[in-house]
């Protein structure tokens, strides 16, 4: 067991990002929780007293809850940009259903006679229902307001997605780099943080009714304080920077960047790949990482910036697949080999453009592209019980494109029957699948193979020295020592890695290459 | 007691409460007038209930008016109306979160009643339904039986010294034992004693033993209006009579009064002595509970006599 050590180190390096991401964390759910019950307490009032209601909100916010985090987040995204606000109300969205439920079911269950008695008395509804029926229906209401606590300090892993900081730019990063210390780094503190709110609150829970009702008090005055945490002051600079998770932690994205370049002064949100090109065209942050084939940048009015000192290693792309597979079907080699150099950088961004900003689909642009070339054939007939060719991709759309191709080439020339597994998480879910033989195939990049599968020594770095044709060799080589599987031959286009500005921006400040983003960024 | 002189403190004119197409409550009238006990008498699900509330606003009538001290409700604020009514459940319904004090305190905290005032008021109600507060009034309901929770409710109905109090079956969720003593204290009690008092209940030994009138009800229509004895003796139609029916006996002993017998009694009798407005039944209980057990015939013998004579009197 060395990950214990290691995490120690971790998080000794990064106590102060730790502690930031801790109160970022404790400050969204404490926000969201917040406007939850502020929201969600007086609809449960409203609804108990309108009960031909309760199912239509109970259901809405149902629907809600069964909503995929990550999909309610991009739903909130055109609309909210990115930042705290889509995190909060997401959190919300999610934290209401458990308190308006709660706050109905408390409220149902105050015995009858104890209304009609006090209204008997002479209390208005208002003082029936604060004198009344809340310390009441309080119990209840406070084990709705836990389960929010604990829903909401999971999901709130999900705003490092969003720009929104907390402990979930960890774990996303760990995720994205295969570094476990990493994830944990980031899930155990949040695990403590949800079990800290439960057991807070399960304590307060244990209260008597009539003390609860002070203690909901200073909660109404504690979750906005703690929700302040999260406006702690950051700090402000000339540009600002939105990165995907994977490229903050790998050693040729920010860190090399950072050795060669200087870029000191960049002050940096992490946020999904998907959303970073739409934080650069609404102009949420300035500089962001891309790559440079990506459809998005002709479509935005993004610019690539010059990697002028070659930091960025070549990512050209391949195949890689299992031996196996070529040994069982010798046929499928010629039929792979169609695409070799077939696709240049224009090639490929032109596709990328189709789909990403055109939203065509992936299989009709490949289609498209095939035809063109000559190389379209109709898939054969169906031969019953055919070996399976299982493809796998990456979740982003040249990916798609490139396994579509692929799959058309395979059904047209041969009886093999295809089954495409696209939409693998990252690189090390893609390789991992590979490995164990979920699929037998997937296009990955020459840069990707070095440096987060093989992660040679500096020293290897260096006599490759971005060397195309040297970083090809070496990693073929590699992988057929390390792992027995095999790279193809490149496919032609060099999807590296790229930092971008807004067109405009960059040629007011005058900013062409990397090294003038860090001559800017000094001055 | 009644005094018909006075203006009256409640009037009900035609009310009639419909829930969908079934009237819950039909065209009910009646006039009561201040320190009188009306009991609303009757089978389950004949409105007496609905009655009841109507008569506080926690049902609003689709047709009619309920006029307290020449004043239509509807002109009030139904929760103020409500302050100066007490009210008192079959399930008593105390606040479960608040200690017996404060559950008297409710409403003269609500009229906002100075707190010492509300304190004294609540010690003394408390001492007075046998709950001593040094030991009661921090307790709270979850703590008390049945019969306390009662008494408590009745202490929280008096705390503002209405003038109107309504019960619905208070006594209704009270074992036997429980049920005959409170309502002992309950007729004995003082503060009630010049309240206007209207009463819901099936218990027919119950209303008779409480009211100065009886309302009958059935099916949501007055079947009579009257006293006691006019309900027995001069029964207004069948469902009366067959109400009553089953304990016809017992409730002519507790009707008649001494002074009823009285000319049947043969002279000289001992029970000229104990006061004339005693009903037979009580007068026969000290005969036969007493200490000492006269042997002589002047005893029950010659006052079972007499009742029976006294029966064939009354007009049928």
């Amino acid at each position: 067991m060395k990950t214990l050590p290691e995490l120690l180190t971790f998080w000794q390096t990064q106590a102060g990002k730790l502690g930031e991401q801790t109160l970022q964390h404790i400050g969204l759910t404490a926000a969201a929780l917040l406007l939850a019950v502020v929201l969600g307490v007086p609809l449960g009032l409203w609804l108990t007293r309108r009960p031909r209601w309760a199912p239509v909100v109970l259901g809405l916010a149902g629907i809600l809850q069964t909503v995929p985090s990550i999909a309610l987040l991009g739903f909130l995204i055109p609309w909210l940009g990115i930042g705290p606000k889509p995190a909060i109300l997401a959190l919300l969205l999610y934290s209401l259903l458990p308190i308006i439920r709660n706050t109905v079911t408390g409220i149902q269950g105050v015995s009858p006679a104890v209304v009609e008695a006090a209204r008997g008395l002479g209390f208005t509804d208002w003082q029936v229902q604060s004198q009344v029926e809340l310390p009441l229906a309080l119990p209840v209401l406070f084990a709705g307001i836990r389960t929010a606590a604990v829903i909401g300090v999971g999901v709130a892993t999900l705003a490092a997605y969003v720009a929104a900081g907390g402990l979930g730019e960890f774990i996303f990063g760990g995720i994205a780099l295969n570094n476990p210390v990493m994830i944990l780094a980031g899930a155990l503190p949040a695990a403590a943080l949800a079990l800290a709110f439960d057991a807070a609150l399960a304590g307060l829970q244990r209260l008597d009714s009539r003390r609860l009702v002070g203690v909901g008090k200073v909660l109404l005055v504690l979750l906005p304080l703690l929700g302040g945490l999260y406006l702690l002051p950051r700090a402000s600079s000339k540009l600002q920077a939105g990165f995907s998770p994977e490229f903050v932690g790998r050693a040729d994205g920010l860190p090399g960047l950072r050795r060669a370049y200087g870029l000191r002064r960049l002050p940096s949100v992490v946020l999904a790949p998907a959303l970073v090109y739409e934080a650069a065209r609404n102009a949420d942050v300035d500089v962001i990482d891309g790559y440079s084939t990506d459809g998005r940048i002709r479509a935005y009015g993004l610019q690539v910036l010059r990697d002028d000192k070659r930091v960025f290693p070549p990512y050209y792309a391949a195949p890689v697949v299992r031996p196996a597979l070529l040994q069982a079907h010798p046929e499928l080699r010629p039929v792979l080999a169609q695409l070799t150099g077939l696709l240049t950088d224009s090639a490929m961004t032109e596709l990328n453009y189709r789909v990403d900003y055109l939203h065509q689909q992936p299989r009709a642009v490949a289609e498209a592209f095939l035809r063109q070339r000559g190389l379209w054939r109709d898939p054969r007939p169906k031969v019953p019980g055919a070996a399976v060719v299982r493809l796998g991709s990456k979740i982003f759309a040249e990916q798609y494109i490139l396994v579509e191709m692929y799959a058309a080439l395979i059904r047209g020339a041969t009886d093999l029957s295809v089954e495409t597994k696209t939409g693998l998480g990252g690189t090390t879910i893609c390789f991992e699948a590979l490995r164990s033989g979920t699929i037998d195939m997937y296009p990955e990049y020459t840069g990707t193979g070095l440096q987060v599968l093989l992660q040679p020594s500096p020293a290897t770095l260096d006599s490759l020295n971005g060397q195309p044709a040297a970083v090809f060799d070496y990693v073929k080589q590699e992988f057929r020592r390390r792992y027995k599987l095999e790279w193809l031959p490149p496919l032609g286009f060099n999807n590296t890695y790229a930092l971008l500005m807004r067109q405009r921006q960059a040629r007011e400040l005058g900013i062409g290459s990397l090294s003038e983003l860090g001559q800017y960024l000094g001055r | 007691m009644a005094d018909s002189a006075s203006a009256p403190i409640i009037r009900a004119t035609g009310l009639t409460k419909r829930y969908g197409p079934h009237a819950v409550v039909q065209d009910v009238s009646f006039a009561l007038h201040p320190g009188e006990t009306l009991v609303l008498l009757g089978p389950s699900g004949c409105g007496k209930t609905t009655l009841l509330r109507l008569l506080n606003r926690l049902v609003e009538p689709d047709a009619g008016t309920v006029e307290i001290n020449g004043q239509d409700v509807r002109r009030q604020q139904p929760e103020e109306l409500r302050r100066g009514i007490g009210y008192v459940i079959q399930q008593v319904g105390l606040l479960p979160h608040y200690s017996v004090a404060d559950n008297v305190a409710v409403v003269p905290r609500l009229l906002g009643h100075a707190p010492a005032a509300i304190e004294a008021r609540t010690a003394a109600l408390l001492r007075r339904l046998h709950l001593p507060p040094e030991q009661y009034a921090a307790r709270f309901p979850h703590e008390l039986s049945g019969g306390q929770q009662q008494r408590v409710g009745l202490a929280r109905a008096l705390a503002a010294d209405p003038p109107i109090i309504l019960l619905d079956e208070p006594f209704g969720a009270l074992d036997p034992v429980t049920r005959t003593q409170i309502r002992r204290d309950f007729r004995e009690l003082e503060e009630l004693r010049d309240k206007t008092i209207v009463l819901v209940t099936h218990d027919v030994t119950e209303a008779f033993e409480l009211a100065d009138r009886i309302m009958l009800l059935d099916a949501g229509r007055v079947q009579q209006l009257g006293t006691p004895r006019e309900l027995l003796f001069q029964s207004a139609n069948d469902f009366v009579r067959r109400f009553f029916a089953a304990e016809r006996l017992p409730l002519q002993l507790r009707t008649l009064t001494l002074a009823d017998v009285q000319p049947f009694l043969p002279p000289g009798s001992q029970l000229r002595e104990l006061p004339a407005k005693l009903p037979v039944h009580d007068a026969l209980e000290q005969l036969t509970s007493g200490p000492k057990r006269p042997p002589s015939s002047a005893g029950v013998g010659a006052l079972m006599h007499a009742f029976e004579q006294a029966l064939q009197a009354e007009p049928v």
